[in-house]
């Protein structure tokens, strides 16, 4: 048995460094890997730029200072469809965006995941993309017909973490919920991929609780793994939890001035683990 | 049964964007599209495939809003699938819209000038994938010239014009309709522009001018928006959404 890769959420955020992109798994105010974020916003680093399709991991990184530009193509708290963090800071000014199609944001961590510059796609075409996100280029087809599509770039990331419902210590990862969204592409495209599970179990088990096709994230596409029960917390982790919907309004009201920020920032973020996190939150 | 509310007819109003699709995914995205979509698939369009608000295709005729409503599971549509559909075409979506111009550009992503958002919306989401791959419908729920606009701040879902520019390119582009709580639109005109198709009932043409923002085409006899039938209305109240949610989205 090769050495294991447990890993806690502080030391994950010891392989980061400022000014690193970092992609971040799940969907909206799904599976999010919260206790890494958490970790991160309460670290010294800064400058960041975070792909995602994003949640409250792009709010509350956004919010702590750490984010100098975000990738997506959305940020949305589902429930409570505007991310108001992420708003302020736009509205501000202090962050800048690189805008994608939510298609064509796949194709870009698939071609980084494939390791070619681009994948064409009819994506983009006529809308203001193309205004939003200076850089982006068409393609023309080589063939008879000679069509012209968008060439949707290679998003090459850093580092990547996503979360799971289960894995074993050599980094395999497995999802019970009913979709497995990105993450195994965000894994892909990054150099460095940590991933976080509700529970660290035997890989004899890993079978025990879905068939083989929920073993989504493979030990080749890890070098971290933490074990963080109710690690995605407030988002959903179905099945093992659905989202806290009382304490996102609670998150989304830290939203309403500076002071009701710090309160929840020293109340939630601001604290030495994850393990005094769901303490305070009064999680057993 | 009692009087027909405006939100029934907007929600047969958004079945009827689904007629003579037949056998792809309708993908209505909020409360009165997706009651439209419903209704849909049970009145006139049976072979649709319609699917929750998570990754499941339903056969049967879902209770809208309700996380807990019975399932008959035909399918499996992760967001990566529904992505795949898309581009291939075999999906009609209605979305909304924060802003729509004469054309039918889209606006979701943010209001103000590009770079510096006065608000900070959604951001593009599918909209520029869907608008140039497939049927791309809207429901707006608040009729007024602030989303009936001349030009709209950022183009996330594209319309006529730019459709027109691309070619070739935007031959798959189409907006089969678009649905307000004042009546039905569509592009029936030479150049594409938006054309009042139907008033709901009480509404008049000044009402529907007054609350667009650019010059709306107007043809001499508009008509009325046609009512729920009884099985309808039955579908609707007894089966899709008995505690009226859609009440709440339109005034009645």
């Amino acid at each position: 048995m090769s050495a294991s890769k447990r890993a806690t959420e502080d030391e994950v955020v010891a392989e980061l460094e400022s000014g690193m992109t970092i992609g971040i798994g799940g969907w909206g105010s799904r599976r999010k890997p919260m206790s890494i974020v958490r970790a991160i916003a309460r670290s010294d680093l800064t400058d960041l730029t975070i792909a995602s399709y994003g949640g409250p991991d792009v709010g509350l990184l956004c919010a702590a200072g750490k984010v100098r530009r975000v990738h997506f193509s959305f940020v949305s708290l589902d429930s409570i469809p505007l991310e108001p963090h992420f708003r302020s800071a736009r509205e501000s000014g202090t962050v800048d965006v690189t805008e994608y199609d939510e298609g064509m944001f796949s194709l870009s961590l698939q071609a980084a995941a494939w390791r070619v510059p681009f994948l064409p796609t009819r994506a983009g075409l006529g809308s203001d993309l193309f205004r939003t996100h200076p850089g982006l280029r068409t393609v023309r087809s080589p063939y008879d017909d000679g069509e012209e599509l968008v060439a949707a770039p290679a998003l090459e990331l850093d580092a990547a973490i996503v979360h799971l419902n289960r894995g074993d210590e050599r980094g395999n990862a497995q999802y019970l919920g009913i979709d497995p969204y990105f993450d195994d592409l965000f894994l892909g495209a990054a150099r460095r991929r940590f991933v976080s599970v509700e529970r660290i179990i035997a890989t004899e088990g890993l079978l025990d609780e879905g068939p083989v096709q929920t073993l989504r994230v493979h030990r080749y596409l890890t070098d971290g793994i933490v074990e963080a029960p109710h690690g995605a917390h407030f988002t959903s982790c179905a099945p093992d939890y659905e989202r806290d919907e009382s304490f996102q309004a609670e998150y989304a009201g830290s939203a309403k001035s500076p002071e009701a920020w710090d309160a929840f920032r020293t109340k939630y973020v601001d604290l030495p683990s994850h393990a005094d996190y769901l303490a305070q939150v009064g999680i057993q | 049964m009692s009087e027909v509310t405006r939100a029934e007819v907007c929600v047969v109003a958004c079945a009827e964007a689904f007629r003579g699709d037949g056998e792809i995914v309708a993908n209505p995205i909020g409360l009165l599209p997706m009651l439209g979509g419903q209704v849909a698939r049970a009145s006139f369009e049976p072979d649709l495939v319609l699917k929750d608000d998570e990754a499941l295709l339903v056969a049967n005729q879902l209770r809208v809003g309700v996380a807990d409503a019975p399932k008959v599971v035909e399918g499996w549509i992760p967001y990566r699938t529904m992505l795949e559909v898309a581009w291939s075409g075999r999906r009609h979506v209605m979305m909304g819209a924060t802003q729509i111009d004469r054309y039918g550009n889209q606006n979701i992503a943010a209001i103000g000038p590009l770079g510096a958002p006065k608000v900070q919306l959604l951001g593009f989401r599918g909209a520029p994938g869907n608008t140039i791959n497939h049927a791309t419908s809207y429901f707006v729920g608040n009729h007024s010239p602030r989303v009936f606009v001349e030009r709209v701040d950022v183009a996330t879902g594209i319309g006529y014009d730019r459709a027109a520019q691309l070619g070739d390119a935007g031959r798959f582009h189409r907006i089969p309709r678009v649905v307000s709580n004042l009546g039905v639109f569509d592009f029936e005109t030479p150049e594409h522009t938006m054309r009042l198709q139907t008033l709901h009932p009480g509404v008049t043409v000044d009402d529907v001018v007054t609350a667009t923002g650019f010059e709306l085409a107007v043809p001499d006899d508009v008509g009325e928006t046609r009512l729920p039938s009884d099985e309808e209305l039955r579908l609707i109240r007894d089966v899709l959404d008995p505690e009226a949610r859609r009440d709440r989205e339109v005034e009645a």
